[in-house]
């Protein structure tokens, strides 16, 4: 076996004593950056870009690519204890992270994150080392027909949950989408939408901006009306012994999700455009799809915890694939990360492997080693984080709202984004009231900016006829899967109906 | 509508002899905050990827005093850039890394108000040339096999790029124009989807800067057709130019650093020192040596004479485009 012997030598290269302190220093690094809502691992990344050539482009590359992996971890730290995403990727796990928490289980939740996240990195590694050729030109197969009609199939799996309010539901995905629009059009370059002709708004609205407002403040007001500011947080206690059964439970009910989370995540990170958001935002749909006890999710169900976080960390090795084989970012992270490679005096692209196999098998080596790391660190840190729950909700409410702000500043540095994290906050607040599902407009906000223009280029493409999604040989059952689980809800309904004028 | 490249290379070793006085009273002025050093683009791109490979170089050799703080502001083709520098309440510690946007987005939106010539010139870190190409499996190997095609396909013909009114599509509509081509333009959010998109062949050509479409042509996947540069470049000796076949077009990006309006005349001396010394760097002369670029070298009011000639040509060419 060829691939054996490269990855010993790479995995060799990663354990040299300078790259494994990189390796632990970037992941706690990302760990923390992750953590701080608002700042992801783009941010890392890009901010310590430029200490990176104090060392050789292996080393370097493996710090920036621990970095990743660490914010990816990380993300499900304010996630679960605040219920503010720590950064884009980590905003599926808000939806059952916080319930958890607010039972008393943020131990359950965070271990559970952290080994869904060990599972997804080391499952995505491993598809990685062994079909890495075949996946890349599998990505390139997808162009914008397929794209998009993945994209449709991840709105079905929203829309055809079933329990919830079916109308609410597609209501909250026109209300993402519509804001999704605001700002330039790709195809014409016209302005579009900009909102009371702010110019604030040509930028768009900012996922992040938006996730930190409906999850930080939304939540939190949520909270403080919910329960007249008497949280119950059942004192949470840390203990080795309660950390092993926390990681016993974690296995026995999260298993599914992570496994659904560990390959959307991986398939989804290997295609250009799409990235971890999106894989963890479909994981979580899809899983809820499959869960024999959907009506769990979103009130703290360890699998809605676990298929978010496996994968984030799956579609971010994943997402390293077109970059190391075809020199095209999967994220972007990545996007910086091919930056970075140019700067070392490396050239991206289809040859990289071949003309810099220590390089790239020294990247890939590290991934198992950073994976280990990272969840040797992250489940040191869990008493720590968990600790922070013990502070009254009086303390955590306006530390909560600091966060938030700093957060959403910290990113664009726009005092524009501010103000709409307030507003949507509020929005979200009262559109929870009413009984609107939150996260399908996150969703909507997600995938919009994805779906729309492939959409526009397919039809540009075909001239308008929208048969090019049926014709094409893998965009064409992608989408009669879609449109079968937009249909579904609309069939049981009817099937209701009959057995009860049967009855 | 002669880009004169040629011109100010020729001004370049006056330019040299001009500029070396005032690296004397440069030393007055100092950051006294972190620079603001914005970037026209989004992270990844071409622009970003040269803001952060000069940040690099002056961290590196500990260039200035204060740090670049690089800022990603790419929203609305550029935009959102020029609105922060047109704005700036701190000109003295703002910078911009541009790329054509500079020109084209004022012309195309003028709600906002930007005039570019009010900008205050840094340093032309070099400008970035154009190259049609198709894929390997396409079959076609000359420019004339691609007329050929493309007259042959009658409008059917797929090609990438970065939007009506980017860098590629201004060099894709005077191309067909010029040859009385009909293609159907299919944009992008970035050059890089576009290469990825040539390489799965999801589109059948593309006009992009050799830099982000080396890696697949040194893996033999991409063919290069023709440039757009004055002169045959260095990298691909075989490719002819547009010029050579009798049109006179060249294209390029610019990849330059500006400073905000109303920057002092000190603060402009010193970051003129500053990247003119990451201009003269063997790192900087190398990557413009290995991704492509063309060194122009110019000084302040030769910048500015260019800047108006670059907004009238671009002002014909937007025109040209939407007719």
């Amino acid at each position: 076996m060829e691939v054996m012997s490269f990855l010993a030598d790479g995995i060799l290269l990663a354990l040299e004593p300078i790259n494994l302190a990189l390796i632990i220093a970037g992941v706690t690094v990302g760990l923390f950056i992750g953590a701080m809502p608002g700042l992801g691992s783009v941010n890392g990344v890009a901010i310590l870009l430029p200490i990176t050539f104090l060392v050789p482009p292996n080393s370097a590359i493996i710090f920036l690519a621990a970095i990743y992996y660490g914010a990816m971890y990380g993300g499900a730290i304010s996630s679960v204890t605040l219920g503010i995403p720590g950064a884009s990727t980590a905003v599926a796990t808000t939806f059952d992270g916080r319930p958890l928490a607010l039972q008393g289980r943020a131990s359950l939740a965070l271990v559970t994150a952290a080994l869904a996240s060990f599972v997804g990195g080391t499952v995505a590694t491993v598809l990685f080392t062994l079909f890495a050729p075949v996946l890349a030109s599998t990505a390139l197969s997808f162009g914008p027909p397929e794209i998009f009609a993945l994209m449709l199939l991840a709105f079905a799996t929203f829309v055809g949950l079933g329990g919830d309010d079916i109308p609410k539901t597609v209501f909250s995905i026109c209300l993402g989408l519509v804001l999704a629009a605001v700002g330039f059009d790709t195809i014409s370059g016209e302005p579009r939408m900009v909102l009371f002709e702010i110019d604030g708004f040509m930028r768009g609205i900012g996922f992040i901006v938006l996730a930190i407002g409906v999850y930080g403040i939304g939540e939190m007001l949520w909270t403080i009306e919910q329960t007249r500011g008497e949280v119950t947080t059942t004192n949470p206690k840390m203990t080795a012994k309660g950390m092993m059964s926390d990681a016993k439970e974690a296995a026995q009910r999260g298993w599914k999700g992570t496994a659904i989370g560990s390959l959307i995540g991986f398939f989804v990170g290997i295609l250009p455009a799409a990235g971890a958001t999106p894989g963890s935002l479909m994981s979580y749909g899809v899983a809820k799809m499959l869960s024999k006890t959907p009506e769990e999710y979103g009130k703290g169900s360890p699998d809605g915890v676990a298929a978010p976080e496996s994968a984030n960390n799956s579609a971010s090795t994943g997402s390293m694939l077109p970059m190391l084989t075809l020199g095209i970012p999967g994220s972007p992270t990545t996007a910086i990360l091919l930056g970075g490679m140019v700067i070392w005096g490396l050239t991206p692209g289809p040859r990289l492997f071949i003309d810099q196999s220590e390089f790239v098998w020294g990247l890939i080596g590290s991934f198992y080693i950073s994976n280990i790391a990272a969840l040797v660190i992250n489940l040191a840190f869990i008493p720590l984080f968990v600790w922070m729950l013990r502070m009254p909700f009086t303390i955590l409410a306006p530390l909560i709202f600091v966060l938030s702000i700093v957060g959403g500043f910290a990113a664009s540095r726009s005092i524009h984004d501010l103000w709409l994290i307030v507003i949507f906050g509020l929005s979200a607040f009262f559109l929870r009231k009413f009984d609107y599902p939150l996260a399908p407009a996150v969703l909507a906000i997600v995938l919009g900016p994805i779906a729309e223009p492939t959409l526009r280029q397919s039809l540009l493409l075909s001239s308008g006829d929208p048969m090019i999604f049926l014709t094409r040989p893998i965009a064409g059952p992608i989408t009669v899967i879609a449109i079968i689980l937009i249909l579904l809800p609309a069939v049981k309904l009817l099937r209701r109906k009959k057995t009860f004028a049967k009855n | 509508m002669k880009l004169t490249k040629r011109l100010f290379l020729a001004l370049a070793a006056s330019t040299t002899i001009a500029t070396l006085p005032m690296a004397a009273f440069a030393e007055d002025w100092q950051p006294k905050r972190p620079i603001d050093f914005t970037i026209m683009a989004g992270a990844g791109g071409g622009a970003d990827q040269i803001a952060r490979f000069i940040q690099s170089v002056v961290e590196e050799n500990s260039l200035t005093n204060r740090p670049l703080i690089p800022t990603n502001r790419g929203g609305g083709s550029g935009a959102e850039s020029l609105l922060h520098l047109k704005d700036a309440r701190d000109p003295d510690h703002t910078l911009m890394v541009t790329l054509n946007s500079f020109y084209t987005t004022p012309i195309r939106q003028e709600a906002l108000g930007v005039d570019i010539e009010t900008f205050t010139p840094i340093v032309m870190m070099g400008v970035d040339p154009f190259v049609l190409w198709v894929h390997k499996d396409s079959g076609i190997t000359t420019f004339e096999d691609f007329v050929a095609k493309v007259r042959d396909m009658d409008g059917e013909f797929v090609m990438g790029g970065t939007g009506t009114g980017q860098e590629d599509s201004i060099v894709i509509a005077y191309m067909s124009g010029a040859y009385d081509l009909k293609v159907k333009y299919i944009p992008y959010d970035g050059g890089g989807a576009v290469a990825k998109d040539l390489a799965g062949q999801q589109i059948m050509a593309t006009v992009n800067n050799p830099a982000e479409a080396k890696g697949f042509y040194e893996s033999g996947d991409f063919v290069p057709l023709l440039s757009f540069s004055d002169e045959r470049m260095d990298a691909y000796p075989d490719v002819p130019t547009l010029k050579e076949m009798g049109h006179d077009f060249s294209y390029y990006n610019q990849r330059a650093v500006v400073g905000a309006p109303g920057m002092s005349a000190e603060a402009a001396a010193y970051y003129r020192e500053i990247f003119g010394s990451v201009y003269d760097s063997e790192k900087w002369q190398g990557y413009l040596v290995s991704e492509s670029l063309s060194p122009m070298v110019m000084d302040e009011a030769e910048t500015r004479a260019y800047w108006a000639t670059q907004v009238q040509n671009h002002r014909t060419l937007l025109s040209e485009l939407n007719n």
